[in-house]
């Protein structure tokens, strides 16, 4: 019979196209007609549009087309919605400034979109873009929030006239505060998290199409979440009817967030190209990622840690500022508070919590969820915090959190989530094994040896993904359900083709998602295909971002895996003469009980398709099976991340020695492929710890336009890594999984700060740790 | 002004007309209609425009079309073998799971196999500095390392 499937190392099978270059993203497609669209972004971080001339661009050659603000306004097109409320401790709504697909009146972040030519070419379209001329009347900028909460500061939206979108608090103050007051330790830490840009190496594209014939639209866009983005566009912003858009994100060049949210350029192109009545295609030049993706981060935060003589955790206080940029992207408002605050607990039974999150307005690119979405900003809160505070006391860092780790599930944590199960000590053994801790102060000496400073750092990180039991986000604020759907299209020779609503980038799910499919049916891999991204085909989804797609689509699939397999079981038991209860199903195989008497899943198959001897006065033909599952808790992903560093004090040059990652993510169906997302996540966590910072002058221009000034980790920046798992099942889904997308971003970050101030012998340093940071704190010292 | 360029690509030649500015790899990618051929950036960084030119890994976001006329180029769809079995070091790739979004793939497969050519039995240092000029963020390099090792031993056993 056929090998497990489930956990099984399996080559992907989507590997052949990428690796041909057969591969569709969205700048791939062509189409018939073809028009190219080129946006005029703003220069000024503020100011007042006076006016937009465009009459030499339109009689540019090859230029079909120049619109403006004035012209989406006279189109009634709305303004991009935000996803999220959140409500403000004042008990009032947060402030939702209107943001427009094209500036109207004023401008407010550098790379703002003012005006749009589409044209026979690109090139052409780029040529006629210098021609538009912009009058701009430039107003005083802030970039940083706590500047622009500062009376006197500029104010950027009328109706946020202290450029506050809202006030908001999780926690028990007055719990918080007392038990501090009788606390034996405080560890205080301040700290920013530093802004970040994702950086997908595709570059975001959008690509329309309208049908006059069938007055529909078509839009190709590099998107993680096809259904979700036509819902904004056609309900929110162009009053479309759904049924007469198709929204296509095809092979999509990796999102880690920025591609969820519903984009201006993705409105523009689609209302030009009826305009216009061509295609209308448009993809971004990676200086145009860097201005106007959704950045990531960007929180302030004062964090202060409460302990007992014995080193127990008896209260944490939180004040984060959060900078949101200029304009309120499709998720911002739920980051720095719901994926945030939440997690504050982290592994540990601190009792008392209590979390304040000023959410600001500024002069610079909106920022939203980025791998990781609050997660990481918590894990840096606790980690660093528990990691102080160890070294304060003199305290072994890993036997301060084993004294501090939940052991008893399932486990109400003091900021609203219950975690339903997990297993720290045993992620925390196990990496120690791993790092050969041990060992470490013998390779400390060689290090010193050497001339150089050795340093150790742990993070024991916690997430909250498979977002989200949908009554649950509703009354947090969220403004969509969460859950996701599943199609199960069994053919009349028993292959399978599944539509799901969770969508690829990268994530491999059609070979994930086919180990499911082909393990519980019992049929070989290669008659089972998974189709994704394309809501002409794909009943509907709510996409992939926080980790969710195993443990909700995933679900979803099994969901109607078993509707699949108690259809056939009824077709089996009138073909076998048998009673629907003594008929079994294992490995592809109907069997009588207790008999030898059986029908393969094909038979079945081709039964419930030609229907000769068939029940029909108990079933339809066919077998396709659709489900929707909707989660009844989120899921916690948890692990030990372990960072050893090497430091040349003559340069400031950090190493990366040796790096161990023990994570449990419940059930893993493909541990090739889980490595692969941890190895990933955590060099982007380790590029922010090291590399990677978004930097805006005090006017609001961006310093870090490019892969030359913003460094994203090259091969040589980063080590190989240790990585393993522990398998504790989530109790609430049937795969028992939990998650692994974005593990490796959450966690690297404290785990690395941790050991390089280790080898520095320094409370704090700001990330990130270039070699530069490290030099001067170095001769500070 | 347009320009007529002439050059051999994967094996085949191929000429158009083009306005003298045209990148390489607009016209790989838009002339050709090859668009396993990537553009991840406007600065030379990212590496995912790599072909192979005359030989030699090129980035082909910067150079001009014109650059190349008379030249040989092999892009990723010029890499497997005819009857469509994988070049070693795309098997190699697929076998250690060295990419996952795809999309600097193509730029890393054709950097890997210029590298290996000519450095047949690297080292992992040797490896992480041969990709300083190819970016990937997906896969946080470790399995691209792994799949170039065994592409290379691949490779040196002719498979």
């Amino acid at each position: 019979m056929n090998a497990p499937l489930i956990g099984a190392r399996i080559a992907r099978k989507e590997d052949y196209r990428f690796l041909t270059g057969a591969g569709q993203y969205t700048d791939d497609i062509t189409l018939p007609n073809q028009s190219y669209a080129v946006f005029v972004r703003s220069p000024h971080a503020h100011a007042r549009i006076r006016a937009v001339r465009t009459e030499r661009a339109r009689r540019a050659p090859g230029v079909l087309a120049v619109y403006t603000g004035e012209d989406v306004a006279a189109a009634k097109l709305g303004t991009l919605p935000c996803g999220w409320l959140i409500t403000g401790v004042d008990g009032k709504p947060m402030k939702e400034p209107p943001y427009p697909v094209l500036a109207q009146d004023k401008v407010r972040f550098v790379g703002e979109r003012v005006a749009v030519v589409v044209a026979e070419s690109a090139a052409l379209a780029r040529d006629a873009a210098e021609l538009v001329e912009v009058d701009y009347e430039p107003l005083p900028a802030v970039v940083d929030a706590a500047k622009a909460r500062a009376p006197g500061a500029p104010v950027i939206h009328d109706l946020a006239p202290d450029n506050t979108c809202y006030l908001w608090a999780l926690g028990d103050k007055a719990a918080v505060d007392a038990a501090f007051a009788r606390a034996a330790h405080v560890t205080r830490l301040e700290f920013v998290n530093n802004r970040l840009v994702p950086n997908a190496i595709e570059p975001r594209a959008a690509n329309a199409v309208y049908s006059r014939a069938e007055d529909s639209y078509t839009l190709y866009v590099a998107n993680q979440n096809p259904h979700v983005e036509r819902l904004l566009m056609t309900a929110f912003v162009m009053g479309l009817p759904e049924h007469k858009v198709r929204v296509v994100a095809p092979d999509v060049g990796g999102g880690f967030g920025s591609k969820i949210y519903l984009y201006a350029e993705d409105v523009v192109v689609s209302w030009a190209a009826r305009q216009l009545g061509r295609p209308v295609k448009w993809t971004a030049e990676r200086s145009e990622s860097y201005l106007s993706d959704a950045h990531g981060r960007d929180h302030h935060t004062v964090a202060e840690l409460a302990l007992d003589k014995d080193g127990k955790f008896l209260a944490l206080r939180v004040r984060t500022t959060a900078n949101l940029g200029a304009y309120l992207s499709t998720f911002a408002s739920a980051i720095p508070t719901i994926l945030y605050a939440t997690l504050l607990a982290g592994q540990y039974t601190t009792p008392h919590i209590h979390c304040e999150v000023t959410a600001v307005f500024t002069n610079t690119a909106p920022v939203d969820a980025y791998r990781g979405a609050g997660r990481p900003e918590a894990t840096y809160v606790v980690e660093r915090l528990v990691e102080t505070a160890a070294r304060e006391l003199k305290m072994d860092p890993a036997e301060l959190r084993r004294r501090n780790f939940i052991t008893q599930f399932p486990y109400q944590t003091p900021v609203a989530l219950i975690y339903d199960t997990g297993n720290y000590h045993a992620t925390l053994d196990k990496a120690q094994k791993l790092a050969d801790v041990a060992g470490y102060p013998e390779r400390k000496k060689s290090s010193e040896a050497k001339g150089r400073r050795r340093g150790i750092g742990y993070a024991c990180y916690i997430e909250a993904c498979g977002i989200a039991p949908s009554a649950v986000a509703g009354s947090l604020g969220a403004r969509a359900g969460l859950f996701e759907a599943g199609e199960v299209r069994v053919h009349p020779t028993g292959t399978v083709t599944v539509f799901t609503g969770s969508h690829s980038h990268g994530q491999g799910h059609e070979t994930t998602f086919a180990q499911v499919v082909a393990d519980r049916l019992g049929i070989p891999l290669e008659n089972v295909d998974i189709v994704h991204g394309d809501t002409g085909k794909i009943l509907f989804g709510m996409g992939t971002y926080g980790s969710r797609s195993i443990a909700v689509g995933g679900t979803a699939i099994m969901k109607a895996l078993d509707k699949v397999i108690e259809k056939g079981r009824k077709i089996a038991a009138h073909l076998l003469e048998a009673s629907e209860a003594d008929v079994e199903y294992e490995r592809g195989v109907y069997k009588v009980k207790g008999t030898d008497r059986q029908k393969t899943f094909g038979e079945i198959a081709f039964a419930a398709y030609v229907p000769h001897n068939y029940p029909h006065d108990k079933l339809e033909p066919g077998l396709n099976e659709n489900a929707f599952y909707d989660p009844t808790n989120f899921t916690f992903p948890a692990g030990t991340y372990i960072c050893e560093v090497e430091v040349d004090p003559e340069t400031g040059k950090v190493t990366i020695e040796r790096w161990t990652a023990v994570d449990d993510f419940g059930k893993v169906i493909n541990p090739m492929i889980v490595e692969g997302q941890v190895h990933g996540g955590l060099v982007q966590g380790i590029g922010q710890a090291l590399t990677e910072s978004c930097r805006y002058g005090a006017d609001g221009q961006l310093l870090t336009g490019s892969f030359l000034d913003y460094c994203i980790p090259r091969a040589d920046d980063v080590p190989s890594f240790t990585v393993d798992t522990c398998e504790t099942p989530c109790t609430h889904n049937p795969l028992g999984v939990k998650g692994c997308g974005e593990a490796g971003a959450i966690g690297a970050p404290a785990a690395l700060m941790n050991a390089i101030t280790d080898a520095l012998g320094v409370k704090d340093l700001p990330m990130p740790a270039t070699a530069e940071t490290v030099w001067r704190a170095l001769r500070a010292h | 002004m347009s320009v007529k360029v002439a050059m051999t690509v994967n094996g085949k030649p191929v000429s158009a007309e083009v306005e003298e500015r045209t990148l390489l790899v607009s016209f790989i990618r838009e002339n050709l209609r090859l668009t396993g051929t990537h553009v991840g950036c406007d600065t030379a960084q990212c590496g995912a425009c790599t072909v192979i030119l005359n030989g030699r890994a090129v980035k082909s976001c910067s150079i001009l079309a014109m650059q190349a006329e008379g030249a040989e180029i092999t892009t990723i769809e010029g890499v497997a073998y005819p009857d469509g079995r994988l070049h070693p070091m795309q098997q190699a790739f697929k076998d250690h799971h060295g990419l996952q979004c795809g999309f600097c793939t193509p730029g890393m497969v054709l950097n890997a196999i210029d590298f290996v050519q000519r450095n047949p039995n690297p080292t992992e240092k040797e490896i992480r500095e041969a990709l300083e000029g190819n970016l990937c963020r997906c896969t946080g390099y470790h399995n691209i390392v792994k799949s170039i090792a065994a592409g290379a031993a691949a490779m040196a056993a002719g498979k």
